[in-house]
């Protein structure tokens, strides 16, 4: 069996190669689909030689490892919807940063004193390598780290963006705190690197890390999230090599940097799209939205959707804003269901997309033609803009940062300089709105105190539905 | 085997590599991308299995258990959710040229 090793190392590298490969097809429209194939080829080829490799043990227990997580997220990544797509991201690759901490984790705490007393001496082996060098040490310690942060702020960025986590997290010295705790991490991390394996220091080292994760993402509102789940993305392709350097395995630091390297550009490229830069992301937005809440007057006044009906059915002219939160409702046919009834009416309606609405680019359109909203009734935010001061009833549902006022007059707000649809400038306009919190942003929402605005509250879907049942009375 | 200097070149190109793949994309498929590449870390898979593999007291063990179980997790995972969204792209596309035509 000496061929095998070679036969190992081949695959390896051919993981690599179709890593690469698979990532440069999906970098275009084109060929994305035969990419992800390509490197999904790489991945069985990967795991299928490691199952061969013949120092390993406990093959049973990795098996059956290996078929409850694969099982699992496959059942879950199946069943999700669309609009959930980003959260599941997260979700993963958490996962991913937690993998790459626990081989960290395994590999410090088998050169722990522990285990060596266990062995009788430093005769064990560890990632195919004897004693440990403070090299080593050094990349094993880092690796965890970031993947540690990794692991819990992507659990964090899931679960805001599930809705699981509504209120931003933020107290004062925050950040002060919260590289305090770093600091501390890192101090613990130098010192384990120095040969300080104490199975304790080891602990506290991986319960700080994994409390710097939590407490940097808790005070991030939800919609940058993308970008920071993007940025843990590379966080965790870069926690992937530096363990792949500790356990000498080519795919893994290939893979891991090449995931890096582009994980850190996509992270930049999208925080770009979004007006913000990085560390504005990360550190930026801290109180200021507090400051500039107070500063909006007046209540939001609600409105039934009876009201709303008969006001649009005797508009002349309805634009409708579709948001993030209507794809999640699922509410598109209903509100096109809808649109038909007024448009039946004599109404002209009209659809305005911002050009981030939603959490895909280019994501709104599609959900909108799937409904089968034609094309022409679709406006880009450049033409429906100087439309709105001769639309009668702007309908908003499920929108909210896209129409947010204070992005033109609110220097100290964190979307401040944001292109917005005008929609405030719309005779009246009606929200659709789950409830009166600071929605998804966590940034309040100067257009739902205006004086020509009134809240629908309700799901999307259930009031798309109660407009058009409410429409449909005033006929009989 | 490998060397820190080797390392560090290996390090080197495949940043390089990985910038220059992502370096002209279209905004359509940042998302997709980003759940791709989140996919191709899913190799720590790999690493988790080594690193259970080489486990031996019952601590490590539960610790590498759970390292693969999370970077199965992250690879099947990965995989599903970025080929359901590659496949929507494949459908939008005859839309959006359609719209560009109209």
């Amino acid at each position: 069996m000496a061929w095998l090793p070679d036969v190992i190392k081949a695959c390896y590298f051919l993981a690599a190669l179709l890593f690469i490969l698979g990532l440069k097809r999906m970098s275009s429209p084109r060929t994305a689909r035969g990419g992800i194939t390509w490197a999904g080829v790489g991945m069985l080829l990967a795991v299928l030689a490691t199952l061969a490799l013949p120092d390993i043990g406990n093959r049973g227990l990795i098996l059956a490892a290996v078929l409850i997580g694969v099982s699992a997220a496959w059942w879950s990544g199946r069943r999700v919807a669309m609009t959930d797509m980003p959260q599941m991201v997260a979700l993963y690759n958490g996962m991913g940063g937690g993998a790459a901490a626990a081989i960290g984790a395994v590999e410090l705490i088998g050169y722990s004193g522990q285990s060596i007393t266990l062995l009788g001496g430093d005769q064990f082996t560890a990632g195919g390598a004897s004693a440990p060098g403070t090299m080593q040490l050094a990349l094993a310690v880092l690796g965890a780290l970031i993947g540690a942060i990794s692991f819990s702020g992507s659990l964090i960025a899931f679960a805001k963006l599930q809705g699981w986590l509504d209120k931003r997290f933020v107290f004062p010295a925050q950040r002060a705190v919260n590289m305090l705790v770093l600091a501390v991490a890192v101090g613990m991390g130098v010192a384990i690197a120095c040969g300080q394996l104490s199975l304790p220091l080891i602990a506290a080292f991986f319960a700080l890390s994994l409390l710097f994760g939590l407490m940097m993402t808790l005070p991030i509102g939800g919609a940058d999230m993308p970008v920071v789940i993007s940025l843990y993305n590379a966080f965790t392709g870069l926690a992937v090599a530096l363990e792949g350097f500790v356990l000498q395995n080519e795919a893994m630091i290939i893979a891991g940097t090449v995931v890096g390297a582009a994980g850190t550009l996509l992270t930049q490229l999208m925080a770009k799209a979004m007006n913000r830069s990085i560390g504005n992301v990360l550190f930026g937005s801290f109180g200021a939205s507090g400051a500039a809440a107070q500063d909006i007057g007046g209540a939001q006044k609600p409105i039934e959707a009876a009201d709303a009906a008969v006001m649009m059915a005797y508009a002349e002219r309805v634009v409708i804003v579709p948001g993030y939160g209507m794809a999640v409702a699922q509410a598109q046919h209903k509100v096109w269901e809808f649109a038909q009834a007024l448009i039946a009416r004599g109404v002209k309606v009209k659809f305005a997309i911002h050009p981030v609405a939603g959490r895909m680019p280019g994501h709104m359109n599609v959900l909108l033609a799937e409904a089968g909203v034609p094309y022409d009734l679709i406006a880009d935010m450049e033409d429906i803009n100087p439309e709105f001061p001769v639309t009668d009833v702007a309908l908003v549902i499920g929108a909210n940062d896209v129409v947010n006022p204070l992005a033109k007059t609110d220097p100290a707000s964190p979307i401040y300089g944001m292109p917005i649809l005008d929609v405030s400038h719309a005779k009246h306009v009606i929200v659709v709105k789950r409830g009166k919190g600071t929605g998804f942003a966590g940034i309040e929402n100067a257009l739902f105190y205006a004086d020509n605005a009134r809240m629908l509250y309700g799901d999307g879907q259930a009031a798309a539905g109660q407009l058009v049942t409410e429409l449909k009375t005033l006929d009989t | 085997m490998i060397d820190g200097f080797l390392a560090l070149y290996i390090f080197m190109l495949a940043a390089f590599t990985g910038y220059e793949i992502i370096a002209r994309v279209p905004v359509i498929l940042h998302t997709p991308l980003m759940s791709g590449s989140n996919f191709i870390h899913g190799i720590v898979l790999v690493g988790a299995m080594i690193a259970l593999g080489h486990a031996h007291t019952s601590f490590e063990i539960a610790i590498g258990f759970l390292g693969v179980l999370l970077g199965a997790g992250n690879a099947a995972g990965g995989y599903v959710v970025t080929e359901r969204m590659l496949e929507m792209f494949k459908s939008s596309k005859p839309g959006v040229s359609d719209k560009e035509s109209k």
